[in-house]
């Protein structure tokens, strides 16, 4: 497989939020805004595509019987780099996405693109899936992200898009509100890739 | 003669209830409460309602239309969802809170899930919390009944901390009659049990479950209350009680199909209503309490079912 394909294939046709919906609880928590959705989707993409390179460049060398933990281990070691560096440099992202950050440990992405594709292929591709993949969930929470903004507060990345009458619905910066607009984008993602498979 | 014995598979005995003629009922049932709130709160009451009623019949043609499905706006399903969730709001709100309650309740809670029959919770009580939640000044301002629309609180929010009225409270007479500040068609206690008793006569509802999820709600509040019987029926007759009770509690697609099942749903209701109203941060407690029960009643379903005539032990 061609490397371009790699980075088309992470962030469209096997998009990690609307396509293979992983990770979840990071894209339903912390999309409430567009700048916490995209600091969330950045901090998992430099996760992923660190565990991917040191996973891959590893992946001779540790058992499969112990593969998980020793996974969970590289992981852990790049959420702490992550995590102390944002702390160090963006105290108040950091301050918003809290726990969340630490958790990125068990998020089922970055286990499963270990699992799946960096433990059985070379380290540039593994880097370049981790390129792909990390950026496919980012674009779909910063996506997710300003829909929930727009609606639930008038604005997109703090810059106000509506006039001056509207009304927010405070609902979508709810938890129920995540649901919701997941839900409707999923419906439009795929009805959008059903027309295309309709034209081919 | 021969035109009754229709050949065909199970089920045999044909009913002359259609889903147009139930729906008809409940319309019927509503309209003392309508006539009652154009009565109470006039002009403000009737463009609501009618805005509400118009949303939701055109969101479900426009929806079915979109999606190509068959057009079901006869079944009057979607009239009796926009009529009750016009009949939830403040006399106050503007034009555009019944059109998007509407249009959320028909496209969301009820057709993107399967239509009439599938939703699992009722969609004018979904939409009801959703405004709530989300413009939740412009639907708790409420105004007192009459011409020169003043703000008021609602009865339950004079209560609110208490076990005893409060001296300043409005008269349980009013709240029975529904001379109070409220929704448009929750205020009425009397025009609603007048609606009820219809649907009960005409065996479109049972009176267990309305009868089961008040009772609840007035045993427990005349127990916080120390058994003072004026605090439980300031309770009983206040709030969206009477209309959660005989109109929502008692959807067919939302809540279990067994009777033991549909008692269960009440009481929990009631419970969930009551502790609410007594120790939660909201003053009212209806509107949520069903949708709680309504996410709980496939579980009840399943611990409910009775034993198949000639099959073993229920395995649950």
């Amino acid at each position: 497989m061609k490397l371009k394909e790699l980075v088309y294939k992470g962030i469209v046709t096997e998009n990690p939020v609307f396509i293979q919906l992983l990770g979840m609880c990071p894209v339903l928590a912390v999309t409430n805004t567009a700048e916490n959705a995209l600091g969330m989707g950045a901090a998992t993409a430099a996760v992923l595509i660190g565990s991917n390179f040191v996973i891959s460049l590893l992946r001779k060398f540790i058992p499969s019987k112990i593969r998980i933990p020793a996974f969970v281990v590289v992981i852990a070691t790049f959420v702490t780099i992550v995590g102390m560096v944002m702390k160090a440099y963006l105290p108040a992202l950091d301050a918003a996405l809290g726990l969340f950050i630490p958790l990125i440990v068990v998020n089922c992405l970055i286990l499963a693109r270990a699992e799946a594709f960096a433990s059985k292929n070379s380290v540039l591709k593994s880097v370049v899936d981790g390129v792909g993949m990390g950026l496919g969930f980012t674009i779909a929470l910063v996506v997710l992200g300003a829909v929930r903004e727009l609606l639930g507060a008038g604005t997109i990345f703090g810059a106000t898009m509506t006039w001056s009458s509207f009304e927010p619905a405070g609902v979508m910066g709810l938890p129920p509100g995540a649901f919701l607009a997941l839900g409707m984008l999923l419906a439009l993602y795929n009805k959008i890739a059903s027309m295309k498979l309709k034209k081919q | 003669m021969f035109e009754k014995l229709t050949v065909s598979s199970t089920p045999h005995i044909l009913s002359k209830n259609t889903t147009s003629k139930i729906m008809t009922h409940v319309v019927i049932a509503l309209l003392p409460a309508t006539l009652g709130a154009l009565y109470f709160f006039r002009l403000e009451a009737a463009v609501i309602i009618f805005l509400s009623i118009a949303t939701a019949v055109l969101s479900e043609w426009g929806i079915q239309k979109i999606r190509k499905q068959p057009i079901t706006i006869n079944d009057m399903s979607a009239v009796v969802t926009g009529l009750l969730l016009g009949l939830n709001l403040s006399a106050s709100v503007p034009w555009w809170i019944p059109v998007i309650g509407s249009a959320f309740a028909v496209i969301v809670v009820k057709q993107i899930f399967g239509g009439i029959g599938q939703n699992f919770m009722n969609p004018a009580l979904a939409a009801r919390i959703m405004l709530t939640i989300s413009w939740t000044g412009r639907m708790t301002n409420w105004i007192s009944p009459g011409a020169d629309a003043v703000s008021t609180a609602t009865p339950l929010s004079y209560v609110k901390g208490f076990n005893v009225i409060p001296e300043n409270a409005p008269r349980i007479f009013d709240m029975f009659i529904g001379n109070i500040g409220g929704s448009l068609g929750e205020t009425s206690a009397l025009l609603l049990i007048i609606g009820g008793l219809y649907l009960v006569f005409k065996g479109i509802i049972s009176y267990k479950v309305p009868l089961a999820f008040i009772g609840t709600v007035a045993a427990i509040t005349l127990i916080y209350g120390g058994f003072d019987f004026s605090f439980m029926s300031y309770h009983v007759f206040s709030g969206g009680l009477m209309i959660g009770a005989i109109f929502m509690a008692t959807d067919y697609s939302s809540t279990p199909i067994t009777m033991k099942g549909r008692i269960i749903f009440a009481l929990g209701c009631g419970i969930i209503t009551s502790f609410i109203r007594l120790y939660g941060a909201f003053p009212e407690g209806v509107g949520f309490s069903i949708l709680l029960m309504n996410m709980s009643a496939p579980l009840i379903e399943k611990y409910t079912r009775p034993r198949v005539f000639g099959g073993g032990k229920q395995n649950a």
